[in-house]
């Protein structure tokens, strides 16, 4: 929680990005607005979040946050994209972290790997799934499954300050 | 003057996960109309295969963020079904009141998050905070309430932790019961401005279809039999004789047919089959409301769900005032092998599961999805709305199926990982 008086004119610029994944870390970010939605409004510009708003911008923004493994060559591109438009990136929840258990089928026997080939094929899907840091450098992660919402108010905390939305505490 | 245009929306906003929607219209006629689930496939009836039975719930639990209680209890159902165990009365109440917090949960956001901002003309939750800043804490209050009530039973609110098979981790602590009790019935005063919000707003689509879900007799989310508007009613057993796939080489989700026409689940359908098994003080204070069910009116799904929330919040309360939680042992498994039904109602409809184990372990779990269900209705629905507005700016119109998609509360997440058919 941050103080009205303290609060200066600059907002945050944030993306919130979900690729394959359940979007549970979704479903935490919009609960834990449940609490800080006042100081989210007055600190934070979403430029880009549909799982919020329908006028979403795909520009620079200060942090992108991702949620989701990486499936498709277009998603991969995407999240390439990202990454140039973004000052950090944030990796939250299992299947952004670490891939799992979106790419569950990267696991997958010789046998289960060919009955489900042709829906690869079908779909143009990439042949093993990626975490993100397998694509591009990521600056911080909160992990779990779904991501630990304290860790993820401790890195957005962090960047208000470095980007001089509010003053070091 | 005959029109030619084409439509291709690839990001459907305010909706959980990802669909798109591509149609053309020439001269005049609507065709090729396509809503497509776009999510990535992620092979959950592969990687269940061969799991722990007794911990293949967990597992599920991940198909879908904001209706991951309701694969977690539909799951434990199955499994348990299979194995002959028979849950005591607390551990089905402790689920009860589980899927409450989640419908209360989930019914918020979408009516608050999702839905409102098109009855407002607003773009999001948050511009709506710049003009009505009391609805937006009125979200937020009911959406909490339903949240810690699913963390104080069921030990988080996505992926429940004390849900499992043949009982309930952890029973209440009474203090925070009494807590989530007045917190439940603060949240209650709030939930009427959003019933006569949708029960004024001036969105219309109406349609014939058929109705679909289980039956209870205290609308609870569990039921033995599916009811619908066209037949008598089954057993939950015989879901697959009365559900077609339908295949949709377009989406990465299988559509479905009930007895071969397309029909629609969740809070509409349940509202215009067993409103009388509301929680009385739902049915005394929300009666104007009610009185709008049967209703052939997709939008009318909004109010469905509003008066489910006060429903949930209702059933609640009584349940957590009346009951003296106690310690239980989880019954345990005495056979290692068997076939097993559920039938639930997941916030947007009914979800099926189908497991097959031996030897304690997974050989196949099949399920359906409320959201693939309603699917093939969703496309008839756009093809109709599209026929009947051809002369509105294309904005406007894009902006007319984004809602009634919208109205429908379809989740994406779910709709894609259980597909077994073969393109030709």
């Amino acid at each position: 929680m941050f103080p009205t008086c303290i609060l200066m004119a600059k907002k945050l610029s944030l993306g919130i990005f979900s690729f394959s994944c359940c979007e549970d870390s979704s479903i935490v970010l919009v609960e834990m607005m449940n609490d800080h939605w006042k100081d989210w409004a007055k600190l934070i510009d979403f430029k880009y979040a549909r799982i919020l708003q329908t006028k979403n911008t795909l520009g620079e923004m200060d942090v992108a946050i991702i949620e989701g493994a990486i499936a498709h060559e277009k998603d991969r591109q995407k999240v390439l994209e990202i990454r140039k438009l973004a000052k950090k990136v944030v990796a939250i929840g299992s299947c952004a972290c670490v891939g799992l258990p979106a790419g569950q089928r990267n696991l997958f026997n010789e046998e289960t790997k060919k009955e489900i080939q042709f829906i690869i094929d079908k779909f143009g899907m990439m042949e093993k799934v990626e975490s993100i840091p397998q694509i591009i450098h990521v600056d911080d992660m909160v992990v779990g499954c779904p991501m630990d919402e304290a860790k993820f108010l401790e890195v957005l905390n962090k960047y208000l300050v470095e980007f001089e939305v509010v003053p070091k505490p | 003057m005959h029109l030619d245009f084409d439509i291709n929306l690839d990001a459907i906003s305010k909706i959980e996960g990802h669909a798109a929607l591509s149609l053309k219209v020439r001269n005049d006629e609507v065709l090729d109309v396509q809503f497509q689930i776009t999510e990535q496939k992620r092979f959950y009836s592969q990687a269940v295969r061969g799991k722990s039975a007794l911990n293949v719930a967990q597992l599920v639990s991940r198909i879908c963020g904001t209706c991951s209680i309701a694969h977690l209890s539909c799951c434990l159902e199955a499994v348990e079904n299979a194995l002959k165990i028979e849950p005591t009365q607390q551990t089905k109440l402790l689920r009860k009141l589980t899927t409450y917090g989640m419908y209360i949960r989930d019914h918020a956001m979408h009516l608050y998050m999702f839905s409102l901002p098109d009855v407002l003309r607003k773009d999001s939750i948050l511009e709506i905070a710049e003009t009505s800043p009391e609805l937006v804490e009125q979200c937020f209050k009911i959406k909490a309430a339903g949240n810690n009530l699913s963390k104080l039973i069921a030990g988080k609110a996505i992926h429940a932790t004390y849900p499992e098979i043949g009982g309930h981790a952890q029973i209440p602590d009474k203090e925070a019961v009494k807590k989530s009790i007045a917190e439940l019935k603060s949240a209650r005063e709030e939930i009427f401005d959003m019933m006569q919000i949708y029960h004024e707003s001036d969105f219309k689509f109406e349609r014939e279809t058929r109705y679909v879900c289980t039956n209870n007799d205290d609308f609870s989310y569990t039921g033995d039999e599916i009811i619908s508007s066209t037949g008598t009613p089954v057993p939950k057993s015989h879901y697959l004789w009365h559900l077609q796939r339908v295949i949709l080489p377009y989406s990465t989700s299988t559509g479905f047919q009930f007895r071969g026409k397309e029909f629609m689940v969740g809070s509409l359908a349940r509202m215009n089959l067993k409103k009388n098994s509301l929680h009385k003080d739902t049915k005394r204070d929300a009666s104007s409301y009610i009185a709008e069910f049967p209703s052939k009116d997709v939008y009318k799904n909004n109010l469905a769900q509003a008066i489910e929330t006060l429903h949930s919040i209702d059933h609640s309360i009584e349940l957590l005032e009346t009951t003296d939680f106690r310690p239980e042992t989880p019954i345990a498994p005495t056979i290692k092998d068997g076939i097993g039904v559920a039938a639930i109602e997941a916030p947007r409809g009914t979800l099926y599961y189908h497991v097959e184990i031996g030897d304690l372990k997974v050989k196949e779990v099949d399920l359906v999805i409320p959201t693939a269900q309603n699917q093939v209705n969703i496309g008839f629905d756009i093809k109709q709305l599209v026929e009947t507005n051809l002369h509105l700016p294309k904005p406007e119109l894009e902006f007319e199926i984004e809602k009634l998609i919208r109205a429908y509360d379809p989740c994406m997440s779910c709709a894609t990982h259980f597909l077994k058919v073969k393109w030709l």
